[in-house]
C-alpha cells in the first residue's frame, strides 16, 4: 500500500468518527466512543475543522458539512450554556448542559474557537456561519480569563472560582493566547504574551535543541490550525528557530527517548515511540520485571521524566506527519494492525485501550490533510482573527510577510 | 546528656564585661559560628542563648531528619532488594525506637562542638537566658545589662502554625517535636509539602506509617523547578504516600480519640483520618520578646528583621543573619551570612550577601538541589537561558545503581558559556551541586568544566556529560571548518 493510500484509510477511518459519535441534533460530538460519553467542547472544534476536509475528499456532501457546522454553532450560541463567553470542558450529549461538575475550561473553549474559526473560513459564503463565528468570539473574556494575573487561568468552576493549577511552561496555549490577542472585544495584552513565554525552557535533550515540553501533544495542537513555518516570535527570534521547527526536535526526541526506553518497556523502539496525553491500563500498581510502577489511565504522558508507565498513544505519530514525516510514516505504518486508532497502547501489559477518542481523531484527520495539502493552515490564514493576533504576539516571517 | 552538653543544668553565667566587641543574641548555627569567627580575631564576645545551644539545625533539624532519613532509606533499600538482584528479607519489621535512639546518638555526637563548655573554653561569655535590648547598645539578661560595639541578632525562627480550627485542640507536631516520639504514628498527616514536609513524610512513610501530605501550592516544593517537583511527586506516591496538591486544610476535628482532617481542593472536600497531624508549613522569624524597638531595629513579623545587603539593620550597630532575617532559611546560609557579619560588623567589610553563591538541597528520595538562578528568575532579569539537559538515565553509575530518576540541567546564559544555575535531582544530589556552586563562585564556564575529569562510573560524571554536550552545540563554526580541512587534507 503506499503512503497516500494509506494516510487516505487512516484519514477517513478517523473522520467516521464525527459521524458516529455525533448527536445530529444538537452538533455535540462525544469525548470517546464509549457508550454514555459526554461531549467534549475541544471535540467540536476538530470536528467542525474536519468537516471541511470531509468535503475536500468528497466523504460527505458540501451541504451535509455546511448543515452539521451550522447545528453545532446554532447550538453553542443558543443553547449550550456559557460564562464569560467560555464554556464548560464536558457537556450532556442529549441536553448540553454541564457533566461531571466540569470546569469552565479557557483552553478547550480555545480549541472550539479554532474550529469556529476554520468553519467560519472555509463556509465564507455562509452567512449564518460568519455571523455566528464571530457572535461566538466577541463574548469570550479573556481578560476576565486572566484574574487580575499576568496569564491566563486554567480554569473557572461557580463552586469555587478559578482553578488554582499552575499552568507554567510551554504548552499547547500558545493557540489560546494567539485567539485571545486578537480579540475584538477583550483582547489580551502583550504583557500577557511575554509573561507567559517567560515561563518557557529552551533545553539541550539526547542532542537537540528545543523549547521543552514532555508530551507531544502540547508539540502538535496549536499546529493543527496555525501554520508555524517561518513564524518567530521574540523567544523564537531570540533562539534562531521556530515552533514548527521545534515540533519537528520534540518528534525526534520522543523517538529517541523510546530507542534508549530507560524504564524498559516492551515495544519502545524507533518506529514505536508518543508519550502524550492518551488513555492508559489504570491506575493500581502493578508488579512487571523491572519493579513495581504506577500505571495511569488517561493522563498527560511525557519524555523524558514521565510520567511513563508503558504507554504510548499511537495518534502521536499522526499528529507529527507535518513535522518529521521521515520517521513519523514508518511509526504509523508500525502501529496499527487495522486503520482504527484506539487511545493507547500497553505492549507491556498486552493492552490496548477499548475505546477511540475524539481528540485523536481529529489530530490523525487534520494533520494528515495538513501534511498531504495544507488545508487547514490556508484555511486559517483566511482567518480574519489569525494574523492579528500573531502578529500582536510579536510574530514575523513565514507567510505573514 | 545532650541538654547538659547544650545548655548545662548547672551553668553559671560570667560576670559581663564593661563592653563586648560583638554580642551575639542567638546560639543557634548563626550564632555560633560568628562568635567562633569573631573570637578568633581577638574581638571580646558574648553569646546570649535562651534555651539549647545549636538551634534548630542541631536540635530539631537538619541533623535529626538526616539521621531518620538515613535508616528509612536502608528500610525502602531492603524492601526494593529484588531490584538490585538481592533476596527481600522476609520479615522487614521496623523497630521504630531503635532508629530514634540512633537518632539520639547522631544528636548527642554532633552535639560535642557545640557545647557551652566548648565554646566558653574558646574564650566566648556564654549566657543563658531571656534577653532583650535595653536601649541602641545595650542588653538586658536576668537583671544584668550587657553593653556591646556592634550586636548580631540570630535568633532564628520557629515553626509557623496555620490558623485552621480544630488544629490546636486536636494536638500537633512540629520539627521541634517530632523528634521525641518513641512510636512510629500508625497514621501521619503531614500538612505543608516544603522540604521538611516532603522529607519527614517520606522518612515516616518509609518507618511503616500511612501517611498523607496535604500542599496547599499545585506543586510540591514550590519554587522548585516543575519537573522536579513533578519527580518528587511520582517518587512519594510510589512510595505510597497519599499526595494532595492544591489543596487546603479547612478544619480539624476529633471524634472518638481519632483526629479527622477536612481537606478542600477547589471543589472537591474530602477527609483524612491520623493519629498525628505533623505541621510543616514554613517558619516564623522570633522577633517577639527582644525589643526591638528600644533598639530601633526594624522589623516585621512575616518576613523577619529588615536588613540590606551588608546584612545590616536599621540600627548601624546591629546585624542579623540566619532565619530571623534570610528568606531561605538553611544552616549553610547562616554559616556564609556568620562570616559576612564578622567581617562587616567588626573590621569595616562590605561583603554583601547577594554576593554569596548558595545551594541547596531537599533531602528526599531523590534529592533534589539547586544553586544560582532558575530560569524563570533569569528571563525575568532579560537573560536569554539555554538549559543542558543530562537524565540520569544516561548515567552510567546511575544505570549501575539503580538510581536513573532524575537530571542534571545547567542553565547557561545564550551565546555564551557563563554558569548561571543547576538544579540537580538525583540519589545524591545534593553531593553533586557542589561542582556547580564551585564552578559559578570561581567563574568556572561550562566549556571548562568540559575539562575536568571525573572518575568513571560516578554520578557525578551527570556534570561532565552536560559540559561535554554544551561543548558540542557550542563549538564555534571556525573550529569544525578547521577540522574538516585538516581532515579532508591529502
Amino acid at each position: 500500500m503506499s503512503d497516500d493510500e494509506l494516510l487516505d484509510r487512516f484519514q477517513f477511518e478517523a473522520f467516521r468518527y464525527f459521524l458516529d459519535n455525533a448527536n445530529p441534533a444538537t452538533g455535540l460530538i462525544a469525548d470517546t466512543n464509549r457508550p454514555g460519553s459526554p461531549c467534549s467542547i475541544a471535540v467540536v472544534g476538530f470536528a467542525l475543522s474536519c468537516y471541511p476536509v470531509g468535503v475536500e475528499r468528497r466523504w460527505i456532501t458540501r451541504p451535509e458539512a455546511t448543515a452539521l457546522t451550522l447545528t453545532a454553532l446554532r447550538y453553542f450560541r443558543n443553547t449550550v450554556e456559557t460564562h464569560h463567553g467560555f464554556f464548560y470542558h464536558f457537556l450532556d450529549m442529549q441536553t448540553g448542559g454541564r457533566v461531571w461538575q466540569s470546569e469552565l475550561s479557557l483552553i478547550d473553549s480555545a480549541l472550539l474557537l479554532a474550529g469556529v474559526f476554520a468553519a467560519q473560513a472555509y463556509f465564507e459564503d455562509e452567512p449564518e456561519i460568519c455571523e455566528i463565528a464571530d457572535a461566538l468570539y466577541r463574548r469570550m473574556d479573556w481578560q476576565w480569563a486572566c484574574h487580575g494575573g499576568p496569564t491566563v487561568a486554567q480554569g473557572w468552576k461557580p463552586e469555587c472560582g478559578f482553578l488554582h493549577y499552575g499552568w507554567e511552561g510551554y504548552s499547547e496555549a500558545s493557540l489560546l493566547y494567539v485567539l485571545a490577542m486578537a480579540s475584538p472585544t477583550f483582547p489580551l495584552r502583550d504583557e500577557n504574551y511575554a509573561a507567559w513565554t517567560s515561563t518557557y525552557q529552551w533545553e539541550n535533550l539526547y542532542g537537540y535543541d528545543f523549547l521543552y515540553a514532555g508530551p507531544l501533544f502540547i508539540h502538535q495542537f496549536a499546529h493543527v490550525w496555525i501554520d508555524f513555518r517561518g513564524l518567530r516570535d521574540d523567544f523564537m527570534r531570540e533562539k534562531g528557530s521556530d515552533y514548527f521547527e521545534n515540533s519537528r526536535r520534540a518528534t525526534y526526541v520522543q523517538r529517541e527517548y523510546a530507542i534508549r526506553n530507560p524504564r524498559e518497556f516492551k515495544g519502545y523502539a524507533e518506529n514505536f515511540w508518543g508519550l502524550t496525553a492518551c488513555d492508559g491500563p489504570g491506575t493500581h500498581t502493578h508488579s512487571i520485571e523491572t519493579g513495581g510502577r504506577r500505571m495511569y489511565g488517561y493522563a498527560a504522558r511525557g519524555v523524558p521524566f514521565g510520567p511513563d508507565d508503558g504507554t504510548i498513544s499511537p495518534a502521536a505519530a499522526f499528529g507529527s506527519l507535518p513535522f518529521a514525516p521521515e520517521i513519523a510514516l514508518p511509526a504509523i505504518r508500525c502501529k496499527c494492525e487495522d486503520f482504527r486508532v484506539p487511545g493507547g497502547l500497553n505492549p507491556t501489559f498486552d493492552w490496548v485501550s477499548e475505546g477511540c477518542f475524539g481528540l485523536d481523531q481529529g489530530l490523525i484527520v487534520l494533520m494528515i490533510e495538513n501534511y498531504r495539502s495544507g488545508l487547514l493552515w490556508n484555511l486559517m490564514r483566511k482567518s480574519p482573527w489569525l494574523a492579528v493576533g500573531l502578529q500582536r504576539a510579536g510574530f514575523t516571517g513565514g507567510w505573514l510577510v | 546528656m545532650i541538654t547538659e552538653a547544650l545548655h548545662p543544668g548547672t551553668w553559671t553565667n560570667p560576670k559581663p564585661a564593661d563592653r563586648y566587641d560583638l554580642l551575639v543574641l542567638g546560639g543557634g548555627y548563626a550564632g555560633i559560628l560568628t562568635a567562633q569567627e569573631a573570637v578568633r580575631t581577638g574581638a571580646r564576645v558574648a553569646l546570649v542563648e535562651r534555651n539549647l545551644l545549636g538551634g534548630v539545625c542541631l536540635n530539631a533539624g537538619c541533623i535529626s531528619s538526616k539521621a531518620m532519613i538515613r535508616t528509612s532509606r536502608l528500610y525502602a533499600e531492603m524492601r526494593d532488594a529484588a531490584r538490585y538482584g538481592a533476596r527481600r528479607p522476609a520479615d522487614i519489621q521496623v523497630d521504630f525506637a531503635a532508629v530514634m535512639e540512633r537518632v539520639g546518638r547522631v544528636h548527642a555526637r554532633a552535639s560535642r562542638r557545640r557545647s557551652a563548655h566548648e565554646l566558653a573554653a574558646a574564650g566566648i561569655d556564654v549566657f543563658f537566658g531571656d534577653a532583650h535590648f535595653a536601649g541602641p547598645d545595650s542588653v538586658e539578661l536576668s537583671g544584668e545589662t550587657l553593653r556591646f560595639k556592634k550586636a548580631l541578632i540570630a535568633a532564628g525562627a520557629r515553626p509557623l502554625i496555620p490558623a485552621i480550627p480544630g488544629l490546636a485542640e486536636a494536638g500537633y507536631l512540629t520539627n521541634e517535636t517530632v523528634f521525641e516520639l518513641t512510636e512510629a504514628p500508625r497514621s501521619l498527616v503531614v500538612i505543608g509539602g516544603g522540604p521538611l514536609g516532603c522529607e519527614l513524610g517520606q522518612a515516616f512513610c518509609r518507618l511503616g506509617s500511612q501517611v498523607s501530605i496535604v500542599q496547599d501550592e499545585p506543586l510540591f516544593l514550590g519554587q522548585e523547578e516543575r519537573d522536579a517537583a513533578q519527580i518528587l511527586s511520582e517518587s512519594l506516591s510510589r512510595d505510597g504516600i497519599g499526595i494532595h496538591l492544591n489543596t487546603e486544610t479547612i478544619r480539624v476535628r476529633v471524634e472518638d480519640g481519632r483526629k479527622l482532617i477536612d481537606l478542600r481542593s477547589d471543589d472537591y472536600e474530602s477527609t483524612v483520618e491520623a493519629d498525628r497531624i505533623l505541621v510543616a508549613a514554613g517558619r516564623a522569624p522570633n522577633v517577639q520578646g527582644l525589643n526591638l524597638e528600644a533598639a530601633g531595629v526594624e522589623y516585621n513579623a512575616v518576613a523577619g528583621i529588615r536588613v540590606n545587603d551588608y546584612l545590616r539593620t536599621s540600627n548601624r550597630r546591629i546585624y542579623a543573619a540566619g532565619d530571623v532575617c534570610l528568606e531561605h532559611k538553611f544552616a549553610h546560609i547562616e554559616g556564609a551570612s556568620a562570616h559576612i557579619v564578622v567581617q562587616n560588623a567588626l573590621f569595616c567589610g562590605h561583603e554583601r550577601l547577594s554576593a554569596l553563591t548558595i545551594p541547596w538541597c531537599t533531602y528526599t528520595d531523590p534529592e533534589i538541589a539547586h544553586v544560582g538562578l532558575y530560569v524563570k528568575e533569569a528571563r525575568e532579569r532579560g537573560i536569554p537561558v539555554k538549559t543542558i539537559t543530562v537524565p540520569m538515565h544516561e548515567v552510567d553509575r546511575a544505570i549501575v545503581d539503580g538510581e536513573e530518576e532524575g537530571f542534571v540541567k545547567i542553565h547557561v546564559k545564550e551565546g555564551t558559556d557563563r554558569i548561571l544555575g543547576a538544579t540537580v535531582v538525583a540519589r545524591h544530589a545534593g553531593e553533586m551541586i557542589s561542582d556547580i556552586s564551585l564552578a559559578i563562585s570561581a567563574g568556572i564556564g561550562v566549556m571548562e568544566l568540559a575539562e575536568v575529569s571525573h572518575p568513571y562510573p560516578t554520578q557525578a560524571n551527570a556534570l561532565k556529560l552536560a559540559a561535554v554536550n554544551f561543548s558540542r552545540t557550542h563549538q564555534p563554526r571556525w573550529r569544525d571548518w578547521c577540522a574538516r580541512k585538516w581532515l579532508d587534507r591529502d
